[in-house]
């Protein structure tokens, strides 16, 4: 089921069109421009008007580039509003009927033409994959700086932040060439020479083997050791952005005119608001996200229950983390208890609670497999 | 953003900076690594030793030293002084010869290398026509004889090093005069010995090494004596007047010869074989030294029987019926004689042997009874067992210093009174500003107590912990208690010995409390040792207690070395530092941490496991806190199961190494081709190591990662743990995995503190998220200055810290620098070190540096070395960097990981297994030689007219009262010592277990320890 909506300019008029697939019906509604509500309302509103409130759907809508972007939260429903041009369209498929790859792509008005996707063929050819709503989701991995880098350099940024799957990828020292006054100049670079499969670094399909590192959060990497880019690489890994010159050239962003941002799913906006770069000024930064990693660090106060020596001798249990975890955890549940009546097996109280724990509570943990897990009385995230 | 920017240039502050930090590397402590020559100046009364990695010392009075470096890097092969000049001449392997001068320059003498020279044979004739095997000064200054292994003597002017072709002695002029039956072909072959006539300087004696020895007339250039030797020469010794000479032989033989004045054929005088009937090894070395009462001094080097002595490094000395065979641990390189060098004297009157053995410099009281061994009060053999730990105590205060000084006068009764009888030079430097103590933990459980306030690096005292455990070895085993008749009559001198008998018992930790004189020992084996200064022997029970730090957990099995079994009942201790508290972890993994509190009386020690506090007052374990992750196999396993395929790999390359420097000793005959072929095999192993891809693996530290608990830091702090109104004792543990613990302690009042027991309570933990290793804790006070060490303010030496403010956290992991504010723990201020420049932290130190120009002012920052060998000064509270220095080599990880600071901004490393390289960081401490040598006073005969005693002290006290403390300065020489072929290895199979991410640090170094080298924790 393919459906149009048509937003009206006006702030607060909407002309609603739906078409089916062989036909088109409209419908008009009015949306604050400004103030569009949420997404839920919006989308429960579609289903309603259409009557297909037992169907599984997604929305979806034309961008001023032409672009078919999804609007599938409260975020970039408000984007698809507030950036409409007279009218609004939106596409409503079946879930089921979705093709993703789609999206992004200058779907409406070029058709496939040739057309720049930063996702490799691996990805693109993907089948259907059910994804759910965005807000269960996290960044993994973004282009960054697109608009300051030259087109030969790629920025990615992985985001480990309680990822289960590890960084997993290897690199190695080499040679590149360079153009220098002096004409082609061999010098030693850093490269990646091997990616762990199922890792964060292969799934993103952004690096590959033989793409030569240039940079490490905003470090050059040139004249520094295969050891020290490894560490400074490890001392990131919480957050990394590796500056890469890709060794297959042929995917690489083709800067136009337009505004980045448009083919939003791949590049940062933000990025574009900044001024020009100084040498090693990373421009996506916020001065927050950088700290980010050091309120991190969990800090346990508290009055701990004294070990005696000689040990009691009741605790003789078997495992060790339960042991020297005793007093930690026996307070953990107290305060679990306290905070939510639930008790600890939900996910989400205990997310909650270690974001209480935490000094600044801007930043989501997100929780590994597991949960917490105790051994001693540390708590690894 | 703002840690992008450049950090503003602030003028005043760039200004104090160089005000405050200098980097310079001052001296080296130690003995020469690899020494392969040795000279001698009798006019000087200063000796050089020349090493495999080119370098030259130069060493006279205590305090006179002098360094040089041949380019080159390769090894000297002969040092020889120029008679009554303040030069000297160097032969290096590649056949150069050098000449090296002291100058004096700013009122201070420097060694500087002025001409260098490679002798060149006639187009076309082969390498060996050149290649030089002796070298002689002539006394006339003005000529050297350079003696080849063709047989060909070229003689070369100076300093010009012109070669005077007309006067080159052929083996051709020679053989005229030798009897057809003695002569054919070979007989004139290598020159093996050029020695000056000692009353006439127009006759030199020359030997071949086929046995064929005669006297040269320079004037008439021709030979005016033949000796028809037939054993094969090693050396020749002319007596003292002349009439004789002694030779001495490959056969291990030695024979007599006279110089008559008529032309009969002479005949030996004798000829003997000191250790025969049996076939003896070669005498390579002899002296014949008269005496007034008539009986020689004959002495000589080898000769053993070859069959059951062959492997002995010897020197025997003979005088009458007195003969003693010294016996050296190590190979002797060379050696020679003190004696009266007074021209007009009659006899030689030896006084003193000094002998250079590959590791260890010997020197032997000729002239009391019984030949005693001279204590030297510099050059001391730091390995004489491996060091494994160091530890540096500055300004020591004076009483402490005395009673370490009389325990180790009490050690060394066995030495001569001799005064050092290489005397030469003036030392001007100043006074040292303090007294410091550099301990040094060995393998062989002992720790070396050291007077490192000055240039010579001496030792004190020696403290053996091994009384209190039971050993294979039993102590009272002797070696040197030889039966009466003995023979050969061997003696044992020297100190070096480099087997272990136990390497549980290797002490790896050390903390010394300068105030009370209690001092905590740690060992391999768990072992943790708090002694107290007793002046007096005294024999006492050690309390023993056990730290079980897994707290009896099941499942887990240690299969590492066992703990160290005690010895029951009262044991004997020595005058000095007595132990009377063992505590042994368990399992007995090595120490990797140590605190003490000495006004407390608690003793803090931390594994792999987990980590303990012990009440030394009333004996007492106050608790215990398992560290370790449950996944962390390794950590419980014990180090032996996984190393060991390393260590064999290890092995083999030291043992290549080895290898290819034992047929460097001497260039002759097909010796080259060895080395070829040595050197190739070397290339292409390391061609084929370079083979292997290197890749590094980037992956998040988890905490499954191995050795998270090992516990890498402990620090005990009077601060606000709980409240910021209440501060209380408390004890902070750091480990591998991130993880900081905070325990509150609870210390009775003095007047019940036998009564109540300690109690500790954990308060805090902190996982740092990075999870890199803790490698430091420090409580700033209000002030942000660090908390004074314990006692230090009851001594009135530190001011109270400041109670008032709020107290800082500082945490140094190896990869970033965080400030905590205190009681509650919040993050304050960082600096992410490795995120920014890919380097992490090895060493770090708080240093307290004092500007040069004005006397009040000075500050506490933290010295911090890098993996990189990089030396980096950081500000403290604020963290920022101030200064950077290279210092060491990154591929030197003995180097780095045996570096340790002072408090006042020094430092040393090792730059070899038996050499601390002293390094300082700032301008207003710095130690470093500074002396003069003067020129000999050359009379009219050609004779030097030695320099008075009395004369000497009254110029050293004229120059003391002149000179200004360090305001003019040399740049030193700086000598890199290590072996490029054994760095590659080491940092290839480094690497190898780096990308296996096995804990690199860790367990490189435990390989190296492995190895006889350092231990880094």
């Amino acid at each position: 089921m393919v459906g149009e909506v048509q937003v009206m300019n006006s702030s607060l008029l909407v002309l609603y069109n739906l078409s089916y697939e062989f036909g088109a019906e409209f419908r008009r509604f009015s949306l604050d421009r400004y103030q569009p509500g949420k997404f839920e309302d919006f989308y429960k509103l579609i289903l309603h008007i259409h009557h297909i409130a037992n169907l599984e759907v997604m929305i979806g809508y034309a961008d001023v580039h032409g672009d078919l972007l999804p609007i599938n939260n409260d975020d970039n429903f408000l984007k698809a509003v507030s950036s409409a041009n007279l009218l609004l369209r939106v596409f409503i498929q079946r879930q089921d009927e979705v093709d993703y790859s789609n999206f992004g792509t200058n779907t409406l008005s070029r058709k496939k033409k040739a057309l720049v996707t930063l996702r490799n063929d691996n990805l693109r050819r993907r089948p259907h994959i059910n994804i759910s709503m965005p807000h269960d989701f996290r960044p993994v991995s973004s282009i960054i700086d697109v608009d300051i880098l030259p087109e030969t350099h790629r920025r990615v940024r992985l985001y480990r932040h309680g990822c289960e799957k590890p960084l997993g990828f290897y690199i190695r020292d080499g040679t590149s060439v360079r153009v220098t006054p002096h004409g082609l100049e061999k010098v030693p670079g850093i490269f990646i020479s091997r990616m762990v499969p199922g890792g964060l670094a292969e799934s993103t399909g952004l690096l590959a083997v033989n793409d030569e590192v240039l940079e490490v959060n905003g470090i050059e990497v040139a004249g520094k050791t295969l050891d020290q880019v490894t560490d400074m690489m490890i001392a990131n890994s919480h957050n990394l952005i590796i500056t890469v010159k890709p060794a297959n050239q042929r995917n690489n962003i083709i800067r136009s005119s337009r505004m980045s941002g448009s083919s939003g799913q791949s590049t940062d906006s933000t990025a574009s608001h900044h001024s020009l770069p100084t040498s090693h000024v990373l421009q996506n930064f916020h001065p927050d996200e950088m700290e980010s990693d050091e309120e991190a660090d969990i800090v346990i106060e508290g009055g701990l229950e004294p070990q005696h020596i000689p040990k009691l001798h009741s605790l003789t249990s078997s495992s060790l983390s339960r042991i020297n975890g005793s007093s930690l955890s026996h307070r953990l549940q107290r305060d679990l208890a306290l905070n939510n009546n639930s008790g600890r097996e939900s996910n989400g109280n205990i997310h909650k609670l270690l974001s209480s724990l935490k000094t600044d509570p801007r930043h989501s943990l997100v929780i590994p497999r597991g949960g917490i897990e105790e051994d001693g009385t540390v708590i690894t995230l | 953003m703002r840690r992008f920017l450049r950090p503003g240039h602030d003028p005043v502050r760039e200004r104090l900076k160089r005000d405050l930090f200098q980097f310079n590397k001052t001296v080296e402590h130690g003995f020469p690594h690899q020494p392969s020559a040795l000279g001698y100046s009798p006019c000087l009364r200063l000796m050089a030793i020349g090493t495999r990695s080119g370098a030259i010392k130069l060493y006279g009075a205590p305090g006179v030293e002098f360094m040089g470096l041949h380019e080159e890097n390769n090894t000297v092969v002969q040092i020889h002084f120029i008679p009554d000049q303040c030069q000297l001449v160097t032969l290096l392997d590649d056949n150069s010869l050098h000449l090296w001068s002291l100058k004096q320059h700013g009122g201070a003498s420097e060694l500087r290398e002025e001409h260098r020279f490679t002798l060149k044979g006639p187009p076309g004739s082969p390498p060996s026509a050149t290649q030089i095997t002796a070298v002689l000064p002539h006394s006339s200054r003005e000529v050297l004889y350079l003696g080849t292994e063709s047989g060909n003597i070229f003689v070369v002017e100076l300093p010009s090093f012109r070669v005077l072709e007309d006067r080159t002695i052929t083996p051709e002029a020679v053989l005229q005069r030798v009897p057809e039956d003695y002569c054919n072909r070979r007989s004139c072959e290598l020159v093996e010995a050029l020695r000056e006539h000692p009353k006439n300087p127009d006759q030199i004696l020359i030997g071949y090494s086929r046995g064929l020895i005669f006297l040269w007339d320079l004037q008439n250039n021709k030979v005016t004596h033949l000796f028809l030797g037939t054993q094969q020469l090693e050396n020749l010794h002319w007596q003292r007047d002349g009439s004789k000479f002694v030779s001495c032989h490959y056969d291990g033989s030695y024979t007599q010869w006279p110089v008559s004045s008529d032309n009969r054929q002479p005949e030996p005088l004798e000829n003997l074989v000191p250790y025969g009937p049996f076939p003896c090894k070669a005498i390579s070395k002899i002296y014949w030294q008269t005496t007034k009462n008539g009986l020689p001094y004959i002495i000589f080097q080898g000769g053993m029987p070859r069959a059951s002595y062959g492997d002995r490094h010897s020197i025997s000395v003979v005088h009458g019926s007195q003969q003693t065979a010294f016996d050296f641990t190590s190979r002797v390189i060379d050696f020679f004689i003190i004696f009266s060098s007074e021209p007009t004297a009659e006899f030689d009157d030896p006084s003193a042997m000094v002998v250079l053995a590959e590791e260890e410099l010997v020197v032997i009281d000729l002239k009391t009874a019984g030949w005693p061994a001279v204590h030297p009060p510099y050059l001391a053999s730091l390995h004489c067992s491996a060091i494994t730990c160091s530890h540096h105590v500055s300004n020591i205060p004076l009483k402490l210093w005395e009673r370490i000084i009389s325990a180790g006068s009490k050690q060394n009764i066995h030495y001569s009174n001799m005064p050092w009888p290489i005397d030469g030079g003036t030392s001007i430097a100043p006074d040292p500003p303090q007294r410091d103590l550099l301990l040094t933990g060995h393998e062989d459980g002992t720790v070396r107590f050291w007077d490192a306030s000055g240039v010579c690096l001496h030792l004190l005292y020696k403290l053996s912990t091994v009384r209190v455990f039971l050993t294979d070895a039993d102590p009272n085993d002797n070696m040197n208690t030889l039966g009466e008749d003995e023979w050969p009559p061997l003696r044992k001198v020297g100190t070096f010995d480099p087997y272990s008998d136990d390497p549980r018992l290797g002490i790896q930790k050390i903390y010394l409390c300068k105030y009370s004189g209690y001092l905590a020992v740690a060992g391999t084996a768990g072992q943790v040792l708090v002694m107290e200064l007793n002046d007096e022997d005294a024999e006492h029970v050690v309390d023993h207690a056990e730290a079980d730090l897994l707290q009896d957990q099941e499942g887990y099995r240690w299969k590492g070395h066992e703990k160290l079994k005690t010895r029951d009942g009262p044991v004997r201790f020595e005058a000095g530092f007595q132990p009377f508290v063992l505590v042994q972890c368990q399992p007995p993994a090595v120490v990797t941490s140590l605190a003490l509190h000495s006004e407390w009386k608690l003793v803090a020690f931390g594994t792999s496991h987990g980590f303990g506090l012990f009440d030394h007052q009333q004996k007492r374990l106050v608790f215990v806190k398992c560290t370790l992750h449950p996944s962390d196999q390794l950590a419980l396993e014990g180090p032996l199961s996984r190393v060991k395929s390393l260590k064999k790999s290890l092995r083999q390359s030291f043992r290549r190494i080895r290898r290819s420097r034992v047929s460097s000793r001497k260039r002759r005959g097909g010796s080259g081709n060895v080395q070829e072929a040595n050197a190739k095999f070397d290339q292409d192993t390391l061609q084929e190591m370079e083979l292997a891809p290197v890749q590094r693996k980037i992956e998040a530290r988890s905490a499954e990662d191995s050795f998270t608990g090992f516990v890498r830091t402990l620090y005990f702090a009077d601060t606000f743990l709980r409240d910021s109104s209440r501060h209380c004792p408390s004890l902070w543990a750091g480990t591998n995995g991130g993880t900081v613990y905070a325990f509150c302690l609870r210390v009775p009042p003095a007047e019940r503190r036998m009564d109540e027991p300690v109690r500790a309570e954990q308060a805090k933990e902190i996982q740092l998220m990075h999870r890199a290793p803790v490698v430091g804790i420090l409580v700033l006070d209000g002030h942000s200055t660090p908390l004074p060490e314990p006692l230090e303010v009851a001594h009135d030496l530190s001011k109270s810290p400041d109670m008032q403010g709020s107290h800082q956290l500082l945490v140094v992991s190896e990869e970033q620098f965080k400030v905590f504010t205190l009681p509650k723990v919040s993050s304050k201020l960082k600096l992410k070190l490795t995120a920014l420049e890919g380097c992490r932290v090895r060493k770090v130190t708080v240093a307290n540096f004092s500007s040069c120009k004005t006397d009040d002012y000075s500050e506490n920052d933290l010295a911090v070395l890098t993996n990189l060998g990089d030396i980096q000064i950081i500000s403290l509270p604020f963290l920022k960097l101030q200064i950077r220095y290279p210092c060491i080599r990154k591929e030197d990880v003995s180097g780095i990981a045996s570096c340790v600071f002072t408090k006042y901004g020094q430092g040393f490393y090792l730059i070899s297994p038996s050499e601390f390289e002293r390094f300082s960081l700032s301008t207003k401490w710095l130690v470093e030689p500074r002396c003069i040598v003067d020129m000999p006073e050359v009379t009219s005969n050609n004779h030097v007219r030695p320099k008075s005693g009395m004369e000497n002290t009254a110029r050293k006290s004229r120059l003391n009262c002149c000179s200004v403390k360090g305001q003019w300065r040399v740049p030193p020489l700086m000598l890199e010592h290590q072996e490029v072929t054994a760095d590659l290895t080491l940092m290839d199979i480094l690497q190898e277990f780096h990308s296996k991410r096995l804990g690199m640090f860790s367990d490189a170094c435990r390989l190296l320890h492995c190895q006889h080298m350092i231990k880094p924790f």
